[in-house]
């Protein structure tokens, strides 16, 4: 991507900026559906930078999902009170670990809001949007923040001891929020403000696909590959192996924040629940379908699997199909795993081939 | 005093039970190792077949045999339920992991991730999705040491713990002699030593490892038959959170080693016990994570396992 490139993204910006107003006047069924292509594309991208072009495998992108969409609403539920309520310190000691995060944050915010106020006076007319962006990207920031303590010591470890230990992080962010009172625990937060619209969706969109292209064409892209490549051959060129995984690692972590917050935003309630094992295979099979280590197909990709769950939803409710084949439509996960093990046997390049260099799925 | 170690002894049997489960289940993720070099994710789910074959079977050998639940009734669901578990694990391995043989590691990791979803949902839509009891194959009782030394509380063993231990190390003992004695175990052994000396000496590469499936996917479905008697229900993710924890256990022991995948599981239960009774059950499935992550730094080949170079 070169300087054409730059000036096509401006121009589609600029023209989703435009559309979103329009775009928010169609049905409130399709618009859902259109928010979830968007914040997808964020996810599988983010994630096909991982999985696909540095060839580590990540099965907890769900999680860094879920700790830019607390962070995000609990920003901007704050926002609101600018005064956070010094936390409890009676109690269990382990408590005071998360507790003295969230004073830290606190801070953080309060220090932002106020740079943030001093920014905004005089642009009224565009209400919250400046908050809103400042709120994403703190998400994004935490998000990476965590991905980069799940990465330093996970990513020196080889392939697949890497997919159990992201998905254990997985389950211990999840964990963690659910034994979590200020974040709502188990019912989740609820009121967060509706701000995200099609603009910032696609627009982010966006700016993933721009920013994972360029650092993949870029010297550090070299990098990544080599590592995908070859680790050994690699490390003996004298690649810092771990500090490129780390690399993108943590800029997969920022994004997933970011599509996180729009999440948030999006839902206006969030529970850990939605931020589980299933969430990140869902997430995983995307990249995989798409073609690791090709984001125009991970895109597709993300697109078909946003809307096929909807499509299979109308094919149950065809009352001529036997109940078996209902009851399958219903169930995604089956669907899923099934095109995992027949895209593995059969096409492991993923469905849309692969674009970028010969040698993605190596022979060892 | 007396009492404050009464009750540590009762959390250190309690997590002693669990640990003998999560050894059996670490004992296949290890042998599965041992002999492809990857993690075979799908191993917990087969855990999960175990229960569910003895929540159908075991109604039915009741009746045949009449006359309630008793030894002789679980001996034979647990041998009817190992069965199936080693042909589902067999079948697995031919129909989604054979083709791949050759193919790179991330491939076969995800094909495995694949089978495992397949398995859990599956389960879900031909099984139940909701918690099922398990019929009553013995009747459960809690044996009481009474109270002594001038000690208020007491001990308890339940029966069924008694029978987690008794048959874990029955099959422990039982696969250190297949393994160590048998020229099967041998083909094992030379295997995961060196596949291409061991085809070489006449072995039969294929054979051994449709074996080795069959024999760790047996151990996972004794698992899921002693897991089921010693908790009030079972359902389809049921093997989930005991496959990740029997891998941490195998990881912690050794990957690749079978003593050390023993030990890893009673540790991991141990911890597990000592975190529940001492700390809180919610920091439970967080801390056995921890230490799967404590162990990657400090020592990744774990506890007993040898170190192995990476060959270019």
């Amino acid at each position: 991507m070169g300087g054409r490139g730059n000036y096509l993204l401006l121009g589609v910006l600029i023209l989703c900026g435009v559309a979103s107003p329009w775009v928010g006047g169609i049905s409130p069924y399709y618009f859902d559906i259109l928010i979830g292509i968007g914040i997808n594309i964020i996810l599988a991208v983010s994630l096909n930078l991982v999985n696909g072009y540095t060839g580590q495998f990540s099965l907890g992108h769900a999680g860094f999902m879920a700790v830019g969409a607390y962070l995000g609403s609990a920003l901007s539920l704050v926002v609101k009170f600018p005064y956070v309520a010094m936390p409890d310190w009676t109690g269990n000691i382990l408590w005071w670990i998360p507790k003295l995060l969230w004073v830290i944050v606190a801070m953080v915010v309060n220090a932002g809001v106020s740079v943030h106020n001093g920014l905004a006076v005089g642009v009224e007319q565009l209400p919250h949007a400046g908050q809103f962006l400042i709120i994403l990207i703190y998400g994004g920031l935490g998000a990476a923040f965590a991905g980069l303590l799940v990465g330093i010591p996970s990513l020196r470890l080889r392939g697949d001891y890497l997919a159990i230990v992201t998905l254990g992080f997985n389950e211990i962010i999840k964990g963690m929020i659910q034994n979590c009172q200020p974040l709502g625990a188990q019912l989740g937060l609820n009121g967060i403000p509706a701000w995200t619209n099609f603009f910032w969706t696609f627009g982010f969109a966006l700016v993933t696909i721009f920013v994972v292209l360029n650092l993949v064409h870029s010297t550090y892209g070299r990098g990544f590959l080599a590592v995908r490549d070859d680790e050994i051959a690699a490390e003996a060129m004298g690649i810092h192996t771990t500090k490129y995984k780390v690399l993108a690692f943590v800029a997969a972590a920022f994004f997933a924040g970011i599509a996180g917050g729009l999440f948030a935003h999006f839902k206006q309630h969030i529970d850990p629940e939605a931020f589980g094992y299933l969430r990140s295979v869902d997430i995983v099979v995307m990249v995989i379908l798409g073609g690791m280590g090709n984001t125009i197909g991970v895109v597709f990709a993300a697109i078909l699997l946003t809307i096929l769950p909807e499509l299979l939803r109308t094919v149950a409710r065809y009352e001529w199909l036997p109940h078996w084949l209902q009851q399958v439509a219903e169930n995604r996960m089956i669907l899923y795993s099934l095109l995992l093990i027949v895209l593995m046997l059969t096409r492991p390049q993923g469905l849309f081939g692969n674009f970028l260099g010969k040698g993605n799925l190596r022979k060892s | 005093m007396v009492d404050q170690v009464l009750e540590l002894t009762q959390q250190l049997l309690n997590g002693l039970s669990q640990g003998f489960i999560y050894a059996l289940i670490a004992l296949g993720y290890t042998m599965v190792f041992g002999v492809l070099r990857f993690i075979n994710f799908a191993h917990g789910d087969v855990l999960m077949i175990g229960a569910f074959t003895g929540f159908y079977v075991g109604p039915k050998v009741l009746q045949v045999m009449g006359g309630g639940p008793g030894y002789l009734a679980m001996s034979i669901v647990l041998v009817l339920a190992m069965a199936i578990c080693a042909v589902v694990g067999i079948v697995i391995e031919k129909l989604c992991y054979r083709p791949l043989r050759d193919r790179p590691k991330l491939t076969v990791l995800i094909t495995a991730i694949g089978v495992s979803l397949f398995l859990e949902s599956a389960g879900q839509l031909v099984l139940s999705p909701d918690p099922q009891p398990f019929p009553e194959l013995i009747v459960d009782k809690a044996i009481e040491i009474p109270a002594s030394w001038g000690a208020i509380s007491s001990l308890t063993v339940t029966l069924s713990q008694v029978l987690i231990f008794g048959v874990t190390l029955g099959l422990l003992v039982l696969l250190r002699f297949i393994v160590m004695k048998t020229k099967l175990g041998m083909a094992m052994r030379a295997l995961s030593f060196n596949p291409l000396a061991a085809s070489l000496m006449g072995i039969n590469n294929d054979r051994v490892i449709s074996f080795t499936f069959g024999l760790g996917s047996a151990l996972a479905g004794a698992a899921g038959i002693l897991t089921s008697i010693s908790q009030p229900s079972i359902d389809p993710l049921m093997g989930v959170n005991a496959g990740m924890k029997a891998f941490v256990a195998a990881v912690l022991g050794g990957i690749g080693n079978l003593p050390g995948a023993a030990i890893g599981g009673i540790l991991i239960g141990l911890i597990e016990a000592l975190v529940v009774g001492y700390i809180s059950p919610t920091y439970r499935d967080a801390i056995v994570f921890a230490v799967l992550i404590l162990i990657l730094i400090v020592k990744p080949n774990g506890l007993l396992g040898s170190s192995e170079r990476e060959k270019v």
